[in-house]
């Protein structure tokens, strides 16, 4: 196996921002606080309209295992509750704080005390911390789910999307943080190994890992860093665990059943920092790039401020972009305007102008096999479009269809530009409406 | 949302919001056009080749195969008010293969007829490109195979041509091979090994030049328009029968390597998106069960080649090969033989 099939495919790499520090937004005029930046239960605003609200004061929370607090990433005014729609289509309620610019600190912010195990979960929940490469998986909860079975922390700095650089430079500006986060999470999880995995693209952050891991491995803490090809989605997790440790995660299990932890290096350092400071995630990098941006930049921004307020720090060719993505190219959502907000797993905000929106008609299929050469799942994408277009749930099934990531590499290298990817993520929906259809009958 | 539409939203105060479309929001620029451009391309050295074997005979043929072929994609279309697709190149790739399959001798009206075959009847009749069932220009060299005999395997070529004298004196090197028996292979009615590679033997236009189609083969490999392991596994298969079949005589394996529309076949035939497996295990089943059909076919069969045939044979399967070697997909865990 794999001989004749390379996983995964070639994508542009476009990554402008890689060279550009992070610019600190201090402030900004309102953040809107969706009160789902996680998956899981959606937390309870537990403020009001009119509360003085101050900079890291918890304003979302719920009882729910899983799911993780909301703090405050200004300090002033709640203006108003509201339900928005976010990006996944679901309502959810959010706090829109006005800023009074003074970014004052909530009272009593310190370093948490950490004697025992169940301290350093509590302590990660209490940081808000959700896993920061995009999915937003709360940390504590895939902490806590790790406990006992895994034997190897898999910290992962791949970065496959084209365009965004955000952990990029958090392993060039953060490296330290990373290997203090590496440290404190192997020590509370009993794990003697882990391993930084970055593309083979991001020569100086390798460069940087190596020696850095060199000069803090120990015997009872192995640390490596290791240079993965160059290939989307080599930073998605199945994939990453597999070009890593060679362990195959089993269909529809977790990768604790395997052993591995993968973590996102941008959470790992940010867990360091809050074990320090007692900070909790309130801000983070986000990539903004794409043709219609004047000067690509990355920007260590607070989380809830609207795209329309982050594109005065790069500046735009043209006022209205026609397309804006939350996320990266290949896996982020397209939004319909500039009132779209960072959330806590933003990686970047792409803007793009009429050449890169340009879309060719979709024409027949020539059966050229690039979808299933490029499926990092070894799936059959073209034969999964015609069992979703044909409604056939039993082909859907046959064909695993539930197994695909929608990474879209199967839409990315189509001649005939088909909705391949789309056509999967519509007949998965088929699949779960069947299956409620059937759990209701019985 | 469906899986085509793409919305730019329009609120109510009449500004035009930014498109909301699904992921990804970056394709290929590899359009059908550009890998059909990219065949013909890759055809290029072989067209010239033909042209030099057998002079401008061989270009009158191959641009009125690639004519007709167009003109019935483009006629049928419009007859059936479907799209146009004549611009997706592929009836050019078409046309060109049916040409060089044709002997340079054969009169010319009789061109179109395979032309209706390959594109009419085998493509559009069948819902057009990635649709048919069975390669194209093979059914077509077969149904003029099956025409007219006489006129298709005539290979007095190119008259008064500098090598086409000498190659058109002589029968084709893979009637040579048959006429021998087996066994008992001499190699002295057959032209020099030298003259096979570069292609001044008889046999049809495109497939006596192996050098030119060798070449064009790799470029196609090196973009990524197809895998070589069709090539490989179908070559590879014919080498390994005849070497065994001709008692392991290196000279018998190499004329018939070289001889007859092999190498053409596996190239630019086998490979034929359409009507080949997508997944790389079927590629080499359906490769090696070329291979194995084409050498039974030269070996045993009463014809003298057998490539076209074994083609359209496998071409048949591909369905059930796809069934059959269908890719494990990552992560599930190996079919037990439970129940």
């Amino acid at each position: 196996m794999g001989i004749f099939q390379q996983r995964g495919i070639h994508v542009v790499h476009n990554k402008h921002t890689s060279k550009i520090k992070p610019v600190r937004i201090e402030t900004c005029g309102e953040v809107t606080l969706m009160m789902k930046q996680h998956i899981g239960t959606p937390c309870e605003p537990l403020v009001k309209a009119g509360d003085e609200i101050r900079l890291g004061q918890v304003i979302g929370d719920t009882q729910a295992g899983l799911a993780a607090p909301i703090h405050a990433s200004v300090s002033g005014k709640v203006k108003r509750i509201e339900q928005i729609r976010i990006l996944t289509g679901e309502d959810v309620k959010a706090v829109v704080i006005a800023s009074d610019g003074q970014m004052t600190p909530l009272d009593g912010i310190a370093p948490p005390v950490i004697k025992t195990r169940d301290d350093f979960f509590a302590a990660i929940r209490a940081s808000g911390l959700v896993g920061l490469g995009g999915a937003g998986f709360p940390a504590h909860a895939k902490l806590k789910s790790a406990c006992g079975d895994v034997d190897v922390l898999l910290v992962n700095a791949a970065e496959c999307e084209p365009y965004i650089t955000a952990d990029h430079r958090e392993t060039l500006d953060a490296g330290d943080d990373v290997l203090e986060g590496i440290a404190q999470i192997a020590h509370y999880l009993g794990i003697h190994k882990a391993i930084v995995g970055i593309e083979s693209n991001k020569g100086d952050a390798i460069g940087k890992f190596r020696a850095l891991c060199a000069a803090v491995s120990t015997p009872e803490l192995k640390i490596t860093t290791a240079v993965l090809p160059s290939r989307y989605p080599q930073g998605a997790e199945k994939m990453f665990i597999y070009s890593l440790t060679k362990r195959i995660v089993p269909l529809g299990k977790l990768p604790s059943s395997i052993g591995a932890l993968v973590m996102n290096v941008a959470s790992v350092a940010f867990l360091a920092r809050y074990i320090k400071t007692g900070k909790p995630l309130v801000s983070r990098t986000v990539t903004v790039d794409g043709g219609a941006v004047q000067s690509p930049i990355n920007v260590r921004t607070p989380i809830g401020i609207q795209v329309r307020e982050l594109i005065d720090f790069c500046g735009l060719q043209d006022v209205r972009p026609k397309k804006i993505i939350m996320g990266g190219p290949m896996m982020g959502a397209a939004t319909p305007d500039l009132n779209a907000v960072i959330s806590k797993c933003n990686n970047a905000v792409l803007l793009f102008d009429d050449k890169q929106t340009q879309k060719r008609p979709e024409t027949a299929c020539i059966r050229c096999g690039n979808c299933v050469a490029g499926c990092p799942m070894k799936l059959l994408p073209l034969k999964l479009e015609a069992a979703y277009r044909a409604n056939d749930t039993a082909a859907l099934t046959r064909l695993d269809a539930m197994g695909c990531m929608e990474c879209g590499s199967c839409s990315y290298v189509c001649p005939a530009s088909h909705e391949l990817v789309q056509c999967i993520r519509l007949g998965k929906r088929l699949l779960r409406e069947a299956q409620s259809r059937e759990g209701s009958k019985t | 949302m469906s899986a085509e539409e793409e919305k730019t939203l329009t609120p109510a105060s009449g500004q035009q919001l930014a498109i909301v479309s699904a992921t990804p929001h970056l394709r290929t620029h590899r359009t059908t056009q550009a890998i059909m451009l990219d065949v013909c391309l890759a055809l290029i050295p072989a067209v010239a080749a033909s042209v030099w074997c057998f002079g401008t005979r061989a270009l009158i043929v191959m641009l009125f195969a690639v004519i007709s072929c167009v003109a019935f994609e483009a006629i049928t279309r419009i007859a059936l008010k479907r799209a146009q697709t004549v611009q997706d190149l592929s009836a050019v790739v078409t046309g060109l293969l049916l040409g060089m399959n044709l002997p340079p001798t054969l009169p010319l009206w009789m061109i179109p007829i395979g032309s209706f075959a390959a594109i009419v009847v085998v493509k559009q009749l069948f819902g057009g490109i990635g649709q048919n069932f069975a390669n194209p220009a093979i059914t077509a060299r077969i149904v003029l195979m099956l025409s007219f005999p006489t006129q298709m395997t005539s290979w007095n070529a190119a008259n008064g041509h500098a090598w086409g004298a000498d190659a058109a004196s002589a029968a084709t090197p893979m009637k040579a091979l048959t006429a021998n028996e087996l066994g008992a292979f001499s190699g002295d009615d057959l032209p020099s090994i030298l003259d096979m590679f570069v292609g001044r033997h008889g046999g049809s236009l495109g497939e006596t030049c192996a050098v030119a189609l060798l070449l064009g083969a790799i470029y196609l490999c090196v973009f990524r328009v197809i895998t070589p392991l069709i090539p490989c596994f179908y070559i590879g298969t014919v080498a390994v029968i005849t070497f065994i079949a001709g008692g392991f005589d290196a000279q018998f394996t190499i004329y018939h390597l070289l001889g007859g529309g092999l190498i053409l076949g596996a190239c630019f035939m086998a490979t034929d998106y359409a009507t080949s497996p997508v997944n790389w295990k079927g590629k080499i089943v359906f490769a090696i069960g070329c291979g194995i059909l084409t050498s039974l076919i030269r070996l045993f069969g009463s014809m003298p080649e057998g490539v076209s045939f074994s083609i359209l044979l496998m071409n048949l399967l591909v369905p059930h090969i796809e069934n059959l070697t269908a890719p494990r997909t990552f992560g599930k865990e190996r079919k037990r033989h439970a129940k």
